[in-house]
């Protein structure tokens, strides 16, 4: 079997230790390099115990960083502060982005063919950053940049089985769009499932809002770690296993500046392969009320990503 | 349309389903546990109980797209928190410090220990208990006793969790020798801190020279202070005994489903030798304890190593049955 390097930046935080503890559990990973500002020895020496096959080291500090990041090949960036209730994904732009920026640096200068899967919010516009950071450097690979809105899709597949009394493990409901409020379009007419108008907004609005939930029961303790962890990690397998040589289909938010869509990026349904991105699906036929979702999407996402390229 | 790649296992057609409590849920052991049990197939129900921030965790975890519901309980509901529990999970306690033994937890933990058994033995007293909190080597004393107290005490039901050791056995013996990890299986018996820790390395198949071993068995025994001491005050190990502490679960759970030949070290009332609690090789089955097999053959180090460790754990036993019965 194919094994793979990891990196994960902001690996001691909320996100990031449940994160590294998943991965350190996969078996497509051989070698996992955390990385943080704070505390990634202690994670390190604790991981390093566990007895599967991937090889765990801690760096910490900038000037640990450049050695955080030789020969990997998947990069998954949680690093930043979660929201307190209140606050927006769009509340975190002003420090999340000068993080962002700071690693993709270090990325672009020494691991610039690796996969990059970027948790850190507002992602509608992170992604965007870390995009023009890499074109800069001259490295820029569309097919290699992966917003994570796997937690929407999770969420949406919870949800879904909560309200229909089914097994989750049978529910897919694609999502697309962006990955904040009402960027988000759960796609509920693909599900398979009959639902009433009145259930179609209770649902869509859960899915758009799960992490307000969160954080709002959290009460000032957090946001979303340990789910966002589970569905980092989803999405990290897909993306290994791709490289392994496996057809892979997500959904992902992407650079879709070639899909003659309304905006630049936009989270698709995508297949997977051992290049990274192998296509970008085209949108399933949408419900109207879908096409409505996405238009307000669509106008969100447009800004969202203007201030992240000014 | 597309279809879902996630790790995720498929229970048997007839795989009984667990209702799984994890008390101390929201700390830094409870959370990646609780996580990892949420994952599992053979969790149909998972309530979350601790002091603090249960309800917060419990929102996160639910969103999460595998059939276990959670719930989140806080204070004094822990009631309802352990009703209808067949595995109840306790991390609950402090963690150590730089320079501190787990017996230093034992003021603190001991109590919370107490507490914990008596709604337990109130609530739940037919389930299986997975103790964590430290010093393990008198919490599980502790916890026999005040079921004892309460007339509900199966032996056959109590369990210290001591995996995390054999986790570090197979991965310090694999990185010495080079070996993939997943082939490599060290038994380790006695109790839970120190040099109560007996690692059987003359069992594992390999050859080692006299140092080897005796380093080996060091970073065995002290493993625990290894990640205490490169946390530097930030905690011991969680991430980790999250790990072992759901591996053992899962064993368990897989046992009392019925699957044959589940064997594994942990500490349990035992006859092996004179001492009442003793980790050995226990072969699970459907009502818990099954069969607790004996200490395996071992070298006359090792036959050291046991000497000190009998000393010790006498101690630490009496310890905790003189703490249940005081107050």
């Amino acid at each position: 079997m194919t094994t793979f390097n990891a990196a994960v930046l902001g690996a001691a935080g909320g996100i990031g230790q449940p994160l590294s503890l998943l991965l350190k559990m996969n078996p497509l990973v051989k070698n996992l390099n955390l990385y943080d500002v704070v505390n990634t020895p202690g994670v390190a020496a604790d991981l390093g115990h566990i007895c599967t096959g991937a090889k765990v080291s801690g760096f910490v500090g900038d000037a640990q960083l450049r050695d955080a990041l030789k020969d990997r090949d998947v990069v998954i960036i949680p690093a930043g502060v979660p929201r307190k209730p209140g606050m927006t994904r769009d509340d975190l732009f002003n420090v999340n982005a000068g993080i962002i920026k700071t690693l993709a640096t270090a990325c672009a200068e020494v691991c610039p063919k690796a996969c990059f899967l970027i948790i850190s919010n507002p992602v509608n516009s992170t992604v965007p950053i870390f995009a023009e950071v890499l074109k800069k450097a001259g490295v820029y690979n569309p097919k290699k940049l992966f917003g994570v809105t796997t937690l929407d899709l999770v969420r949406a597949r919870t949800f879904v089985a909560e309200a229909k009394g089914a097994d989750v493990t049978k529910v897919n409901v694609p999502v697309i769009g962006g990955h904040s409020g009402a960027t988000i379009v759960p796609l509920l007419s693909q599900s398979g499932f009959e639902f009433s108008q009145d259930e179609i907004d209770k649902l869509t609005h859960r899915i758009q809002f799960g992490g307000d939930e969160v954080v709002k029961a959290k009460d000032g303790a957090g946001s979303a770690t340990l789910s966002m962890a589970y569905a980092a990690v989803e999405f990290a397998s897909d993306v290994l296993k791709a490289l392994a040589g496996e057809e892979v289909v997500v959904c992902t938010y992407v650079d879709a500046s070639a899909q003659g869509g309304k905006t630049a990026y936009f989270a698709h349904l995508v297949k997977l392969g051992k290049e990274g991105v192998a296509e970008i699906l085209p949108v399933p036929s949408l419900s109207d009320h879908e096409k409505k979702l996405l238009e307000t999407a669509n106008a969100q996402l447009i800004t969202n990503i203007e201030s992240a390229t000014t | 349309m597309f279809t879902r790649t996630g790790a995720r296992m498929f229970a048997a057609s007839n795989t009984l389903l667990h209702k799984v409590a994890v008390l101390g849920a929201a700390g830094g052991i409870g959370q990646p546990l609780s996580l990892l049990m949420k994952n599992s197939m053979l969790t149909s129900d998972l309530t979350l109980y601790d002091i603090v921030n249960t309800p917060g965790v419990a929102a996160d975890l639910s969103h999460i797209c595998t059939p276990a519901k959670v719930t989140g309980f806080m204070g004094d509901d822990i009631g309802a928190a352990l009703k209808g529990r067949d595995v109840v999970i306790i991390p609950a306690g402090v963690p150590r410090k730089p320079g501190m033994t787990r017996d230093d937890l034992f003021n603190t933990n001991a109590s919370i220990v107490k507490k914990l058994a008596e709604a337990c033995a109130q609530h739940c007293p037919n389930a299986a208990f997975l103790i964590i909190s430290n010093p393990v080597n008198s919490t599980v004393p502790i916890f026999a006793e005040t079921l004892k107290k309460a007339g509900v005490y199966n032996p056959a039901k109590l369990f210290g969790v001591t995996t995390l050791d054999l986790v570090r056995a197979r991965t310090f013996v694999a990185e010495l020798k080079g070996a993939d990890v997943n082939k490599v299986c060290v038994p380790v018996v006695g109790g839970h801190s120190g040099a109560t820790i007996v690692p059987i390395l003359s069992q594992c198949g390999f050859t080692f020279t006299d140092d080897e071993i005796a380093q080996l068995t060091h970073r065995i025994q002290f493993g625990g202070d290894e990640v205490v001491k490169a946390k530097a005050g930030a905690g011991s190990a969680t991430l980790s005994m999250a790990y072992a502490g759901a591996q053992f679960a899962f064993r368990l759970m897989a046992a009392m489903n019925g699957e044959k030949d589940v064997v594994e070290c942990t500490f349990v009332e035992s006859k092996v030798n004179e001492l009442p609690f003793f980790s050995s090789p226990v072969r699970l089955g459907k009502n818990g304890v099954e069969e607790i097999l004996p200490v395996p053959e071992h070298s006359a180090y090792e036959a050291g190593l046991m000497e000190a460790c009998m000393k010790d754990l006498k101690g630490n036993i009496e310890k905790g049955v003189q703490f249940a019965n005081s107050a």
